[in-house]
């Protein structure tokens, strides 16, 4: 009795550890970043530089998102230091005007519409609440997609996992829902939706 | 958004059709189908399968005819299409009187079409297409339905979200204003839309000669209509027999 109870309990981890480890990569993909940016060697003491120099507001409102080559190539017009990533990027990139496909990780379905002028701006939430403290890295995060929806992981999210597993940077319905309710903002879908 | 509270300013969005205006000639359908990605018509639709958020009627009344463009009326009370849907994938915001279809929420069982007494409703019976190259000049403030879901007009929210956002950017409170796109299109100017709670356009609304569609049923449209031709407005009393045109 006993005997079979181990065995039952063996082969149960055995399995249950092969699926926790093989699922998330049968689900996701890794794909690479054009380039390996570092936050930290922009904005502080070592680059000087604040978050809107990159990440801005149109006149309209809107949010610009991830800056285009042009803000980059303002300051790597010639390769600035030494290293083969810099002279690879701009030899790449900036000499012949070709955008860097950047891999969104927040990237949003396309029926929600989330206006970073109401949050940012109005509301006063910090980037980190949502994004979690990306502008301290030193490289950009390893990019997951998913291989059915095509969303990145950090919108679906580890955290449809039944443990809840989670982690910064979580971009689900449930995480606006949340804090809207928390403020008493909840009004309606077309709040949200498109 | 605002928070909702004895202080917070609403909006009650309506729409004014001067019909004595109104020639017919179908800009607003056009500009209401660009603007909210609406996909062209296959060759096979019929006015049943075709998607229009707007269709404008032709009345005939021995004279003159007369041009009704009929939309979703943003019903405000008891709001048919709303109270039957099984998904809660229609719903009156109360903070702009707009009355929204959800397709994600939409399971298409097309009880909202049967409930609306404007046959104000479409649905997708097939995925959209479009012509090639169109789908690059689809409007990206709107997203593009699937099939199984029911659509409608809503007072082109896509607009209304842009104008908030602008708000928020310039750190203005209250309701925003902003223009529909066939209101914006129409070259008689027939369509104006504002807010119910600004008195002027109220007032507007309430004018000598200005109507809604079946108002008798009490789902207090928002859409009113004006024309200073009395048979126009006996006509549409039995809205429901209005010959399509
Ligand atoms: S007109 Fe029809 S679709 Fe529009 S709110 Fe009224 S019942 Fe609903
Ligand atoms: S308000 Fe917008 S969605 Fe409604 S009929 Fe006019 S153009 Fe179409």
């Amino acid at each position: 009795m006993i005997r079979t109870g181990i065995l039952f309990l063996a082969g149960f981890s055995v399995a249950f550890s092969a699926g926790w480890w093989s699922m998330p990569r049968i689900l996701y993909r890794e794909e690479p970043q054009p380039v390996q940016f570092s936050h930290i060697a922009h904005v502080g003491e070592k680059g000087g530089m604040s978050c809107e120099d990159c990440h801005s507001f149109r006149v309209d409102g809107t949010f610009a998102g991830v800056p285009k080559l042009e803000s980059c190539a303002g300051c790597h017009s010639a390769p600035l230091g030494e290293t083969q990533a810099e002279k690879d990027f701009i030899a790449r990139f900036v000499e012949p005007g070709i955008e860097p496909q950047w891999k969104i990780y927040a990237r949003q379905p396309d029926n929600a519409w989330f206006p970073h002028s109401a949050h940012v701006q109005r509301g006063k939430v910090a980037c980190e609440k949502c994004h979690g403290d990306i502008g301290k890295s030193d490289r950009l995060p390893v990019y997951r997609v998913h291989r059915f929806t095509g969303y990145p992981e950090d919108v679906m999210g580890k955290r449809t996992g039944p443990l809840g597993l989670k982690r910064a940077g979580g971009m689900r319905m449930d995480d606006c829902v949340a804090c809207h309710r928390q403020n008493r903002l909840e009004h309606s879908c077309l709040d949200c939706h498109k | 958004m605002r928070k909702l509270g004895a202080e917070t300013k609403t909006a009650r969005y309506a729409m004014l059709i001067d019909l004595d205006r109104c020639n017919g000639c179908g800009a607003c359908m056009v500009a209401c189908a660009v603007e909210n990605n609406v996909p062209p018509p296959q060759a096979s639709a019929t006015p049943r399968t075709g998607l229009n958020w707007l269709r404008v009627f032709r009345l005939k009344t021995g004279g003159r005819d007369a041009f009704i463009p009929v939309m979703c009326m943003q019903c405000e009370d008891e709001t048919p299409c709303q109270s039957v849907c099984p998904q809660k994938a229609v719903e009156f915001d109360p903070v702009t009187g707009i009355v929204g279809q959800i397709p994600e929420r939409c399971l298409g069982c097309r009880y909202c079409m049967a409930a609306c007494p404007y046959q104000a409703r479409v649905f997708n019976w097939r995925d959209p297409q479009w012509p090639a190259g169109m789908e690059k000049a689809l409007n990206p403030r709107v997203s593009v339905r699937q099939r199984g879901t029911v659509e409608k007009c809503n007072f082109c929210h896509g607009r209304w979200q842009a104008a908030l956002e602008k708000a928020a950017h310039d750190g203005e409170e209250g309701p925003v204003h902003y223009t529909p796109a066939c209101a914006e299109a129409c070259p008689a100017q027939a369509i104006r839309f504002g807010d119910l709670n600004d008195e002027e356009f109220a007032a507007a609304c309430h004018e000598q000669g200005v109507f809604r569609l079946l108002d008798t049923l009490g789902t207090g449209p928002k859409v009113f209509y004006r024309t200073s031709r009395a048979e126009v407005r006996e006509a549409t009393r039995g809205f429901g027999e209005v010959r399509r045109g």
